[in-house]
């Protein structure tokens, strides 16, 4: 029964640590967009400005709420819904530290270790379109159905150079399990450096698929006004925005998971277990996960948009074929390493 | 407790896949279809074949029903642009749902739904069905997928602009 507790307590932590991190993804984002374009950002709620997000939060609560007369009322309310709940899910089994001892049995700071656990992410990740296909369709604007439609092709097209990026990596570890991965990954044998070009081609897919920029045409705003979310106010315009920071933090989960190692850091092995090892090892993780949240950041604020047809090229026409030859060059050199 | 979760789970897929018919509107109908999809796929866990069950959730609910809905988004679905069916559709409806509904009933009741004792029910994990296609049925596994590569490649070539001529 105790195990059941712990679990509970354990994804209340990650739920309420998501939307921590989401929040203040927030803040980082304008300080970080501030220092590239020397400005100093908000500094004006709090020390440093670090009340800036309560201050939207609260903000964002008590403007007006409005529905469009012609707006489909149900799918109005559930697009918004549907796009946080998504957001939400892919975090149930990502590994955030190795195994603690609780009373003697060990419990694992992963909400389940499913042996699919990667094809999950990826269903979770096709599944989140459909709040935006939803909400841009029912608010019954040109704009943000087109805004709705971008999002729908594009979550399509880098699907699959995403799909074919993770084969070769499943063709080297042969486990779907993420534990598995990341415990393959122990002592510098971290896959992005056995697998460069699957790391990029995932990297690139991950901006499309959380419609960052420079890929976040469903929202483009010198086109589109604000995309599929013109239509939307008050909280509900708030959970489009603060989903996307969710994305985020959970493509960055991903990303250390799967090609940097997750948990793991040099000297690891050599410690002895007990509190201080899992502390360095959270510890590392969510560092890990920092960078990769910057990295998102750094890029929105340097590279400019995409072209919709070179989008397009870009998915189908270089990271599919990319791909492909990825996952024949893994497979000669296993074959190689296997003696053939 | 299986068996009231599967009795539970079997109503909740039953309506929802009436509801697809049912419902008016196109949109609607796509996502109960959706939700049917994730039923089953709740139906596959309780077979212990989780492989299966997020399969046919990433190619299904992830990837047709997507394209399913941005084709109806195109749609112009106006009440008045709906033709007027006459009655004469309506009846044969009636009639081929009607008899397929009799074929169906008498099929079940003919056939004996014994329970299989020795069933494996660990065949649905990932690594025994890994096993299974990539050692007992390595051909037809690998001839479609080189398929399935194909129609990719060809998705690509079809894209390509074709440079117009002016004569």
């Amino acid at each position: 029964m105790s195990w059941i507790i712990l679990k509970i307590i354990f994804i209340s932590v990650i739920f309420g640590l998501s939307l921590f991190i989401a929040m203040y993804s927030t803040y980082a984002e304008r300080k970080i967009a501030a220092f590239l374009q020397d400005r100093l950002g908000p500094n004006r709620a709090g020390p440093f400005g670090l009340l800036q997000p309560l201050a939207d939060g609260v903000k964002l609560f008590f403007k007006e709420e409005f529905i469009p007369m012609k707006a489909d009322r149900w799918l109005f309310l559930m697009g918004p819904g549907f796009f946080m709940i998504t957001a939400l899910m892919t975090s149930a089994v990502i590994p955030f530290g190795p195994d603690i001892i609780v009373d003697g049995k060990p419990f694992s700071l992963q909400a389940t270790d499913i042996n699919v656990g990667l094809l999950y992410i990826f269903g979770v990740v096709s599944l989140g379109v459909y709040g935006i296909l939803i909400g841009g369709w029912a608010s019954n604007n040109k704009f943000s159905l087109l805004g709705a439609i971008r999002a729908a092709s594009q979550n399509i097209s880098y699907e699959l150079a995403m799909g074919l990026s993770i084969i070769a990596l499943v063709m080297m570890s042969s486990s779907l399990s993420l534990k598995d991965i990341v415990d393959q990954q122990a002592g510098w044998h971290w896959n992005v450096f056995y697998q460069p070009l699957g790391f990029l081609i995932f990297l690139v897919c991950a901006f499309a698929e959380t419609n960052r920029a420079p890929f976040d045409l469903p929202e483009c705003e010198t086109e589109l006004v604000g995309g599929y979310h013109t239509e939307f106010s008050s909280m509900k315009l708030g959970f489009y925005l603060f989903a996307e920071y969710i994305n985020m933090f959970i493509s960055s989960a991903v990303l250390a998971t799967l090609f940097f190692g997750g948990y793991h850091f040099p000297g690891i092995s050599s410690m002895e277990p007990g509190i201080l090892k899992t502390a360095l090892s959270v510890g590392v993780m969510f560092g890990k996960i920092f960078f990769f949240i910057f990295f998102f950041m750094w890029v929105r604020w340097t590279l400019p948009r995409f072209r919709y047809d070179q989008l397009m090229n870009l998915g189908w026409r270089i990271l599919i074929p990319l791909a492909v030859i990825n996952i024949l060059i893994t497979g000669a050199v296993i074959l190689y390493k296997m003696g053939l | 407790m299986i068996d009231k979760i599967f009795y539970a789970l079997s109503i909740a897929t039953i309506l929802c896949a009436c509801m697809v018919v049912i419902s008016k509107h196109p949109i609607r109908s796509i996502l109960f279809l959706v939700a049917t999809f994730f039923l089953i796929s709740a139906h596959y866990v309780l077979l212990n074949a989780q492989f299966l069950a997020l399969v046919n959730i990433v190619v299904y609910a992830g990837a047709i029903m997507v394209l399913f809905l941005f084709v109806v988004m195109f749609l112009n679905l106006n009440k008045e642009v709906e033709p007027y069916k006459g009655f004469l559709p309506w009846l044969a409806a009636l009639v081929g749902g009607g008899s397929f509904f009799l074929i169906v009933i008498s099929a079940l009741q003919k056939s004996n739904l014994l329970q299989n004792e020795n069933a494996n029910h660990s065949i649905g994990l990932v690594e025994n069905l890994g096993n299974v296609l990539y050692k007992e049925y390595l051909l037809p596994m690998e001839i479609s997928s080189v398929l399935f590569l194909i129609a990719m490649a060809g998705v690509v070539l079809l894209s390509r602009k074709e440079k117009i001529v002016n004569e």
